[in-house]
Order: C-alpha cells, then sequence, then structure tokens
C-alpha cells in the first residue's frame, strides 16, 4: 500500500508536468460522454419514460454506472496497457522485482485523464440523487456506495481478464472490448431496458446487473428485498475467474525474447 | 487524374490487409446495433405515438450506421498525414508533382472506402436474416436505391472534406488536440451518430439539418428507408452537394494560405 501511494505520486507528478496536454484531454474525455448525455436528454425530451423509468431515474443510473467505469480505469489502466508490456519485454522486468506481480502491473499507469468522465459523473450523480425521488435512508446510501464498488471491481476484473488473455495472444484482442465498452456504453439504461436476453446474459454470464439493475430496483423501491443491498458484493466475485486465468496465463508465460 | 488514382488503389490495398481488426470491428458492430435497437424499441413500446419516423425505418438506418461506419465516422483520421505536418515530412509531400489536396483526399477515400468494403458486407447480410421488425429492409424502389448511392458518395465527399479541414488547421496552431476533439463531439453529435436527427425536438432539428454535420450519414440513410421522400429528399441532397462544393473550396484556401507561409525546419 504504501508502495502504491508513492507510485500514485509520482503518476501524479508527471501527469501534471505537461498541464495543458492534461488539460486538453480531460476535456475530450468530458466531451464524449456529454454526448452520450445530450442523448438521454433529448430522448427524454420527446418520451417522458421508459420502461417506467423517468429520466431522473435513468441519469442515477448512469452516472453510478460511469463513475464505476472510470473509477475502475484510472486505477486498472495498468491491465490495459499489458499486453504491449508483454509485447516489449517490460514483463520481464517486473517478473524479477521481489515485489507482487499484479501491484506491479496496476502501478505501472494510473490514468488520471479520466478524471473528465469523472467529473460528469459526479454532476449526473449530484443531479440523480437529488431529484430521482428516493428517500435517502441509511440502507439506501449503503446500496449506492456497494453499487460503486463492486461496479469498480467487476470492470477492473474484465481488465485484468483482458490482461491475461494476451499471455497467449501476445496482443491485445479487440473483441473484449464489446463486453467492457459495450457495458459502459449501454448500461446508461438500466438493463431490462433492453429486453429479457439481454438482462439474462448481463445476469448470469458478465454479472453487470448484479451491480446497476437489481440494486436499482431497490434503491427506487421496487423490489424491497434486503438482500438486493448487499447483490452488487457478489459482482466482484467475478473476480476470481479472472485471476485464476491469470495465473493460468502467467505459467503458461514465455518471453517474446525483445 | 491517373496520379490520384493510382494513390487511391495503393491506400485501399494496405486497408484491405487488416483483416483481424476487420473481424472484431464487424462483431463490435453488430453488437452495438443490436442493444442500440433493443433500445429504441423500449422507447417505441412506452409512446408509439411520440417516434419520430417508422420503426422499420429507425431499424434500417442504425444497421447501415453500423455497416457503413467507417466512411462516415470522424475519428478515422489518418495519423500519417498530422505527422507529416507536425513533423516536416511535408517536404517530400511538396516535392512531388502532385497537388496536395487532391492527394491526401483521395488517400483518405481510399482508407475510409477499403475499411467499409470488408466489414459491411457481413453486417448488411446478418442484419437482413433478421426477423421482421429488427432486420434491414429492402430499399422501396429502384430510384430510391439510386439516390440512396448517389447520396452515400456525396456524403463521404463531405466527411472527408471537413476532415481536410482539421487536418489542415494543423499548420496554423501547436496543439490541434483540442481542437479535433472537440470537433469529433460537435460531428459525432450533429451527424446524428449519437441520436438519428429526427429525435431531436422542433427548432433545433431544423437549424441541424443545415449545418454540414447533417449532410454527412444523415441523408443518405434516411433516403433509404424512406424517411426523406421527394422534394424533401432532393432538397437534402442539393444541400450536399452545396456543402462538397464549400467545404472543398475552403480547404484549398486554407492550404494555399498555409503553404505561402510554412517553414520546414531542417534537421
Amino acid at each position: 500500500m504504501e508502495l502504491y501511494k508513492k507510485y500514485f505520486g509520482i503518476h501524479f507528478r508527471s501527469a501534471m508536468q505537461y498541464k495543458v496536454s492534461f488539460l486538453l484531454t480531460t476535456i475530450g474525455q468530458f466531451l464524449v460522454s456529454f454526448n452520450i448525455f445530450l442523448g438521454i436528454y433529448f430522448l427524454f425530451a420527446r418520451f417522458s419514460s421508459v420502461k417506467g423509468y423517468t429520466y431522473q431515474e435513468v441519469m442515477l443510473c448512469f452516472a453510478v454506472n460511469i463513475m464505476a467505469y472510470s473509477l475502475a480505469e484510472m486505477f486498472a489502466r495498468g491491465f490495459d496497457t499489458f499486453p504491449s508490456m508483454i509485447n516489449n519485454g517490460e514483463f520481464d522486468r517486473i517478473l524479477v522485482r521481489p515485489k507482487g506481480i499484479l501491484l506491479q502491473i496496476l502501478c505501472s499507469k494510473i490514468e488520471f485523464t479520466r478524471i473528465g468522465r469523472m467529473i460528469q459523473a459526479i454532476v449526473m450523480f449530484t443531479y440523480g440523487v437529488k431529484t430521482s425521488g428516493v428517500p435517502w435512508s441509511v440502507d439506501k446510501i449503503i446500496t449506492v456506495c456497494f453499487m460503486l464498488i463492486g461496479g469498480t471491481a467487476l470492470y477492473s476484473a474484465l481488465f485484468l481478464l483482458y490482461a491475461a488473455v494476451s499471455f497467449f495472444t501476445i496482443e491485445g484482442i479487440e473483441v473484449m472490448n464489446i463486453v467492457t465498452d459495450g457495458a459502459r456504453e449501454y448500461g446508461k439504461y438500466p438493463f431490462d431496458t433492453y429486453g429479457k436476453a439481454v438482462l439474462k446474459i448481463v445476469t448470469y454470464v458478465v454479472p453487470f446487473a448484479l451491480f446497476q439493475y437489481y440494486p436499482f430496483l431497490y434503491l427506487l423501491g421496487r423490489n424491497t428485498n434486503k438482500v438486493l443491498i448487499i447483490l452488487p458484493l457478489a459482482s466482484a466475485f467475478f473476480y476470481l475467474p479472472c485471476y485464476l486465468f491469470f495465473q493460468i496465463g502467467l505459467k503458461h508465460y514465455k518471453s517474446t525474447g525483445s | 487524374m491517373k496520379k490520384y488514382v493510382s494513390f487511391f488503389r495503393m491506400r485501399f490495398s494496405t486497408g484491405l490487409q487488416y483483416r483481424q481488426a476487420a473481424i472484431a470491428g464487424m462483431s463490435t458492430q453488430f453488437v452495438w446495433g443490436a442493444m442500440e435497437i433493443l433500445l429504441f424499441k423500449a422507447f417505441y413500446e412506452a409512446d408509439p405515438s411520440a417516434f419520430p419516423m417508422e420503426f422499420s425505418a429507425l431499424t434500417s438506418y442504425i444497421w447501415l450506421q453500423q455497416a457503413f461506419l467507417a466512411l462516415y465516422m470522424m475519428w478515422f483520421l489518418e495519423r500519417e498525414i498530422f505527422d507529416s505536418i507536425t513533423g516536416g515530412g511535408i517536404a517530400y509531400e511538396l516535392c512531388r508533382p502532385l497537388d496536395l489536396y487532391s492527394m491526401w483526399f483521395a488517400r483518405n477515400i481510399a482508407n475510409r472506402m477499403s475499411k467499409a468494403v470488408l466489414r459491411c458486407i457481413p453486417i448488411l447480410l446478418l442484419a437482413t436474416c433478421l426477423p421482421k421488425p429488427y432486420g434491414m429492409q429492402p430499399p422501396r424502389s429502384l430510384i430510391t436505391f439510386i439516390l440512396f448511392l448517389f447520396s452515400m458518395g456525396l456524403a463521404l465527399l463531405v466527411t472527408v472534406a471537413f476532415s481536410m479541414i482539421l487536418y489542415l488547421l494543423c499548420f496554423y496552431t501547436i496543439s490541434p488536440l483540442g481542437i479535433r476533439m472537440v470537433a469529433f463531439s460537435l460531428v459525432e453529435f450533429f451527424s446524428g451518430a449519437v441520436i438519428p436527427l429526427p429525435f431531436l425536438p422542433d427548432g433545433i432539428r431544423q437549424v441541424c439539418e443545415l449545418l454540414p454535420f447533417a449532410s454527412m450519414q444523415n441523408v443518405a440513410f434516411r433516403i433509404y428507408s424512406g424517411d426523406l421522400s421527394g422534394i424533401r429528399g432532393y432538397g437534402a441532397i442539393s444541400l450536399q452537394l452545396f456543402w462538397v462544393v464549400a467545404l472543398i473550396l475552403s480547404g484549398k484556401l486554407l492550404l494555399k494560405n498555409a503553404l505561402n507561409k510554412v517553414v520546414v525546419q531542417g534537421g
């Protein structure tokens, strides 16, 4: 943990060296997700509700999802660049150091420009919290926190899986992005909007719905089952198979030699 | 003209080499299209009367959009051109007995077309096989189809002419990244890539339809599905023609201005 803080400081200072570039990338990140927001806004200007969700409720859902994604992207970005690390032999250096492998990969890159997306998420989150009409009792606040934790963990796990695949393929597999980018992009609406088939996939195959849809129902008071409060944490279990896969990959690892 | 055609062919065959990327791209586009349609279906069920176009017109629009993504997405720009402007490689380009604008223009069209050719056919085929409300519909008549193809061509010209302006702005600013990012988001929204333009509220929509961005993918795809037909269709195509000419002219002007004062540092 001490080490992570050190790395955090290093990355922060190095990002601050290029202030203009940092600012521009941040603005870019902001604009990209701002378009998604505009899309939602104008659709709701025409339709008052979708599947019984109001504009404010969708905003809350969108904000939680995108916040979890940007947190994961900020901290687990190292996994994203992992394929190139294997490619250029950088990974061999990590193996000889006497510290945890995952920790070092995580530390290799911390992306602060994702703050642009984060700012957007925070603004919309505040808006959603205020206007969605959810009575904010202790259990609901805990639910939201768990949703964020579960979401961040799930997205990070997917990044880890992405990294693990590259042990076998040396290159990053673009197809993996369907899952992560897709969930970021389409997780803006509660998953039942897309129909039963999609809901089943995101419940049983890649458990996005566990942190996004089911606890969201509890927040809105449509389902009062208390289990839903801790359900988001269950999506963190997706981390286990990903971690195992990473370990298997590690055993198979042969250096590319470059 | 022959020179530019050979530039086109060179770039086209390079583009065809990336088959792996094409497969990844296609599967992504297919999933995206399906999700998009499911989403709009939910909105349709919520209030069919507020839906500004026929549902089948919308599905055709979305599948065409996914199939021809590479033709019209602004961010498919060529890095090499930016690098040659900022890195000084432009000196070599200027030595060639060619018109720089036409050469880059041909390259860009080739690049986009080679990407699109690989991807569009499987997506369109799959989309046609889907059951009724979700799949691609055949065009209404031969004339519609011909107009659609013509409008597609114009849309590609508008898109490339606009991206030429983005390249050329590099001559004028030290950090083109900011401009590029703002331009990307503007184009993405106003060309109807986020939500189709008919979904915008009245007032805003009419203004948007006059902008050059609406002449990109919006017109062609809506002609195909019959959403724009008759006199409105022809009007939209004339507007496209206008923007092609206007954007190419302003691009050439920008280039001429820039070349008058360009200084390539040695080294």
